[in-house]
Order: C-alpha cells, then structure tokens, then sequence
C-alpha cells in the first residue's frame, strides 16, 4: 500500500508544498480517487487544512503521470484588507481570486472545477452519492437542500461515502466511479454534523464564503481507502431540509426523476444524445423519492436505513 | 534525471508531439503529464490525442473521423492513466463540432435571403473547417465563436436578418459599437438570445485602415457553395488558398497570440491535406498570395509552419517566400517574436523574453490595423477605460 498524507510530518509536508511553480517534478501530490493532483501553497493554512482533512489519502509517486496542477497563492502585494487569493491551474487562472482568508475553500472548489469542467470521460452530476452492499444512492439537490449534511450523517453512519458534490457515471457501464474528497458543511449544518457524529473531524470554519462560513470535514478513512470500488445507482433521492419538519417519503415518477438528474449534469450538452441515453437507463434500474426532513439527523439516518429495508423486502416479496 | 528514454529536447512538448508524435510512443508518465498539462492549456489536447494516435498516417483523411472517443482512448500509445483524458478530450471536440453544425443550419436559415440578392454568405475559420469537413474540423479543434464574412454591401441586411433570428450585439458601450463600425472589418460581436453562441460577422479580411491592403472582392469571385451539405446550402467556404491565407493574415497580422499554436496547427492540416490531393498546391497559394497582397502573412505562416511543425513545404517554394519576409534587422526582429508566439502558452514553454514578445506583438497588431494617430487615441481611451459604460467585450 501506498504512504498516506499522514506519513509526511508538518515540516516535510510544507516543504513538499512549496515547491516552486515552475519545477513540474515537485509539490504535494496526492491521489483522491480516479485522480492524482499536484498541489503547490505556501500558505499555512492549506498545509493545515490538508494534514486535517487529506491524512488518510494516498502519496503518489512524483514522477507519475499526474492529472491536476493546481496551486493556491496569496500575493504578496495586497496587504490586509485587500489581501486576495488566487487558484492557479496550469498558470492560468480560471477563477476570480477570493478574500485573503478563503485559500481552503478555493483549493477544495478548484479541485471540484478541475473535474466538473475537464473531465468528460464521464457524464458529472452535482449531486452526493453513498453506497452500500454495492448500491449508490444518489442525492441530486441545488444548495440550501440539506444535501451535504445529509450526506455527512449517512457517511458516519454506516452509508460508504463516495462523493459529496460529485457523483461521476461511467458510460460504459452506468457504475459511480468514487471522488471522496471533504465533504463541505456550511452554516449551522457545522455544528449539528459536529453534535451528531462527535469522532467526526472538521477543519477550521472560514467565515464571509460566497456560500456563508464553510468546514470541511474530514472523510471516514474507509471511504477513502475503498475508492476504487464502483457502485450501481439503485437510488435517487431528492433532499429538502425543511426546518422543524418532519420525515416524509414522497414518490417521484422516474420521469422527474431524470429531468432532476439532467439539470444537475455538468457535461450533459458535452455526451448529448448519449448522456440521455445514459441517465435514462440509470433511472430505469433505481427507485426515485423525494426526502423532507427537519432538524433530527438520527431520524433521518434510520429512515434511509428504513429505505435499505424496504427494498430488499420488496425484492423478496415480488420474488415469493 | 535518468531516463531509458531520451528527453524530450523542446520544453513545447505540444509542438513537439503535433511535430513528432511517433516518438511519444516511448514517452515517460511525466513527459505524458507535461504534454496533457500544456496541451490543454493550448487548446490542442484533441488535437494532439488524436496526432498521436494517427502517427505516421497523417497526410491522409482517418478512416473514421466519427471516431468514439472511447476509440480514440484504446487505439495511441496511451498509458492507463491517460486514456480518460483522452476520450475527454475527443468528447469535447465531437460535441462542439455537432454544436457548429446545428448552429450554422441556424445561420444558414438566417441569411437564407441574401442569396436572394446574390450576396455569398461565407463562413471562415473553424465554422467553414466543419461546415466542408476539412482536416483541421476531421482532427479535434475545440470552437470559439462563429465568423462569418459577406459583401459589405450586403452587411446591413446581414446584420437585420441575425437580428430578426435573435441574434444581439453583446457591446454596449457607444465608443466601442462605433470603433467597430467605423474602423473595423467586422461589427461588434453578436450573440443568440436564446442559445447564447457566439458570432462575428465580417465585411472584410482586414479592417479598411490597415497597413496591409487586402480587398475581399477576389476572395467572394473564388467563395464556393457548399452544395453537398445538408441544411447548410445557401452558405459558402474561401478557396483553400484563400483559406490559408485569412488564416494567416488573422494570425500573422493580429494582436492575440494566445490561440497561436492551434491556428498555426490548423495551417499545418491544411497544408498537408490540400498538398496529398495537389502536389503544387503551395505554388498556387504563393501565387494567390501575392495576387492578394499577403505576402508577408504567408512568408511568415509557411516558415513558422515548416519550422515549428515541420510541415512538408516544397524547398522551392519555401526559397521563394523567404525573400517575401522582411531582412535584416526587422527581419531578425520578427523571428523573435514569432518563435516566442508560435508556441504553447504555458509556465513551463514561456522564455525570458516570452511576456515581453507578446507586448509587442499585441502593439505591433494593433499599429498594423490602423494609422498612428487613430492607434494613439484608441488605446489611450481604452487605457483610460472612457467607453466603460457597462459590460463590454474587449475589440
């Protein structure tokens, strides 16, 4: 097995991290699942970040065949208030910089772009996806659903994460290829993933996002361990947290089913005919719902585990 | 480093594998990493994916040019790690072509009435490359927006009949839509409404204060229909020469280097496909080019192709537009500028000197499209941001 991230000690790690730009053989480079990313910062707190949040991720060799050059930099010459940071792809920049103190959530939403906007080797869906007994869940919803802390209650509960915002579908099977990577909470989802699971690692909040304050927390080591095990959709469920609301399973026609799953493709107009073709055959095999749930993680967590059951005393039944 | 295979001697790894992509069939995974890396950054990563994959069968059409990308990622030299990146590549560059061609039956039916009034509509660059299914469209070209070029005559009604179709100038500022209008051989750039592509319409090859005097009469007397397309009939592509010869005086006297080595490669298609059918294709286009007055763009399109891309151009012939380019001193001058543009724009291409090279050119184009005292005034008011009235494209 390969080294992880944890391997490296604070200072190897920030050494490996300051490589300079222009020396290609050099910086952090880590596999995060399909993919092998070069990784350049002095900034400290990206070092950090990564040793909280990246620790179980395997070191690839440098002088392997590397996916993504990414840097996050902070220029020296805006100071203070105006201080800026900037993502650097392959020296260019494909973002507007940040506030100075947002470097950890424009490497994380770098990382993100890198495969929602290069990579069509797959058909790329917003949405979370979990597995479990080799089905994925799927969890199409537009921010503000609750998505992302529904998705960080089920990965500490049993449900294997295999992405929080990136749910990637080969086409030649229809299988979810799995991108662990930290899954991002915002606002109050912070603290109610901190009081539902209390062995779960956040990093450290930024404040003042374009999203509100952003953690990001830590995946379960066998997540990140598992990430070459694909899985077959067998759900798609539409998330709404409503607050002080109760649980409601709603059914959702297959057909809705697939126009959510079109409006949240990243690259649907790049497979044309044939991401349609693609998304309607992964409708067909899986059960489509819509999800309401308030403040009580735990019941929702057992309601998917309710979900679990249901399907395979379905399967029993039609089989009797 | 110590490598059983020899280095890559050029740090451009993309010139290198359009010019030599035989030799990427031994290519370590970090040669593989840096050419994917500024492939993409030029634009050329399709391209050079499908170069590679097509080594030593290039003067010839693919057997295949519908190609799936997964295709595509099973038949190169690829090594695992790559072949996703591969079939991403090719994706993309099938897709935007099937995107040009359902937009130009758009166009097509757009400017359906101006053969009413017997003016050629034509298309150029890219849009004409996948409109005539021409090698640089057959071997991966990603698309920007759509040019199109008819009778100044004919641009009023061009622009009203877009219009109608829901078409809209995207410049709103006064000093730009007139800077436009008055000086420049396209009107400012249009967009869809409703699908939001991208379209330049063009009177001329080059603005009418340029330095080098080009009329577009020749080029519509040699336009030619595209009668074999379905859908996109009423719609004309350049002569091949002329073909080559706007795409070199676009690249050659222009301002925005960044897009250099994928305009240089789609000469370099070009040139190799039209000479397999027409072996003194370039002694008609030396010709051609002189007839039109573009000799110096040519000169300098030919020699940067055979150099950079080692395109095959007869020795004669490369003779003959050596003495077409300038000598001596601003001779040595341009060679420089050329060898820092005609390269990837990547951190790891870029020379002392690169940054310096682009500045220049970009002065150099703009003092070619117009007299000194107009330059003077345009540039100190777009320095000045005087035309910012809202959100405006760059001219």
């Amino acid at each position: 097995m390969l080294p992880t991230l944890s391997s490296l000690d604070p200072q190897m790690l920030r050494a490996r991290l300051a490589a300079p730009v222009d020396d290609p053989e050099r910086g952090l480079v880590i596999r995060t699942g399909p993919f092998v990313t070069r990784i350049r910062s002095r900034l400290p707190e990206v070092a950090e970040a990564l040793s909280v949040l990246y620790g179980d991720y395997p070191l690839a060799t440098p002088d392997g065949f590397v996916d993504f050059n990414v840097g996050v930099r902070r220029p020296w010459w805006r100071r203070g208030q105006r201080a800026q940071v900037r993502f650097d792809f392959e020296g260019q920049e494909p973002f507007n910089p940040l506030p100075g103190a947002q470097a950890v959530p424009l490497l994380e939403w770098g990382l993100n772009w890198c495969v929602s906007a290069l990579c069509h080797d797959t058909l790329n869906l917003h949405a979370a996806v979990l597995e479990r007994n080799g089905q994925a869940l799927i969890l199409p919803a537009p921010s503000g659903s609750g998505k992302s802390t529904l998705c960080a209650a089920l990965a500490f509960s049993g449900w294997r994460l295999l992405s929080d915002e990136l749910t990637l579908i080969d086409p030649r099977d229809g299988q979810v290829r799995p991108l662990p990577r930290p899954i991002s909470l915002k606002n109050a989802s912070i603290a109610a993933i901190r009081s539902f699971a209390p062995q779960a690692v956040v990093g450290s909040n930024v404040a003042d996002t374009i999203k509100g304050t952003v953690a990001h927390l830590r995946p379960p080591a066998s997540a990140v361990q598992r990430a070459a095990e694909r899985a077959c959709p067998a759900w798609i469920v539409l998330p709404r947290y409503v607050a002080n609301g109760g649980l409601r399973w709603q059914a959702m026609e297959k057909t809705d089913g697939l126009m959510h799953l079109v409006e949240n493709a990243f690259n649907y107009d790049v497979f044309g005919a044939s991401g349609f073709d693609l998304l309607a055959r992964v409708v067909s095999g899986c059960r489509c719902l819509r999800f309401e749930y308030g403040g009580d993680l735990h019941a929702a967590v057992q309601a998917f585990d309710d979900l679990l059951a249901d399907r395979v005393e379905a399967q029993a039944g039609m089989q009797s | 480093m110590t490598s059983a295979t020899p280095p890559v001697a050029d740090v451009d790894r993309v010139a290198n594998a359009l010019r030599e992509p035989q030799a990427w069939r031994s290519a370590s995974p970090l040669e593989w990493s840096r050419l994917f890396g500024q492939a993409r950054s030029a634009g050329l990563l399709a391209r050079v994916a499908w170069v590679i994959a097509n080594a030593g069968n290039r003067t010839t059409s693919p057997a295949d040019p519908d190609l799936t990308p997964e295709a595509l990622a099973s038949a190169g030299p690829w090594p695992d790690a790559t072949r996703g990146h591969v079939a991403s590549a090719w994706r993309l560059a099938l897709a935007q072509r099937i995107e040009v061609r359902r937009e130009l039956r758009h166009i097509a039916h757009a400017l359906a009435p101006l053969a009413g009034v017997g003016a050629p509509v034509v298309l150029l660059k890219g849009a004409a490359y996948v409109a005539a299914n021409l090698a640089p469209a057959r071997c991966g070209r990603l698309f920007g927006d759509i040019d199109v070029l008819v009778p100044r005559d004919a641009l009023d009604r061009a622009e009203l009949n877009l219009q109608l179709h829901g078409w809209e100038s995207q410049e709103t500022s006064d000093y730009n839509q007139r800077y436009y209008r008055q000086w420049m051989h396209e009107l400012p750039p249009m967009a869809h409404r409703q699908r939001g592509t991208a379209l330049d319409l063009h009177h001329a090859l080059l603005p009418p204060t340029s330095r080098l005097k080009s009329p577009p009469a020749p080029l519509f007397a040699q336009a030619r229909p595209l009668a074999a397309a379905p859908g996109l009939m009423a719609l004309h592509v350049l002569a091949p020469e002329d073909m080559l010869l706007h795409s070199m005086a676009h690249l050659f006297a222009g301002d925005d280097m960044r897009h250099a080595l994928r305009d240089l490669s789609d000469m370099d298609l070009l040139l190799r496909d039209e000479q397999s059918r027409d072996r003194d294709f370039v002694g008609r286009l030396v010709e051609r080019g002189l007839e039109l007055g573009l000799g110096r763009p040519l000169a300098y399109g030919l020699l940067g192709a055979s150099r950079v891309l080692a395109t095959p151009i007869p020795q004669q012939a490369l003779e003959r537009v050596r003495r077409l380019a300038p000598r001596s001193l601003l001779g040595n001058g341009m060679n420089w500028l050329w060898q820092h543009a005609l390269r990837t724009r990547h951190p790891s291409v870029d020379r002392p000197g690169t940054a310096l090279a682009l500045q220049l050119l970009y002065l150099r184009g703009h003092w070619l499209r117009m007299p000194l005292p107009m330059l003077v005034r345009h540039l100190s008011i777009k320095a000045l941001k005087l035309h910012e009235t809202g959100p405006a494209t760059e001219p």
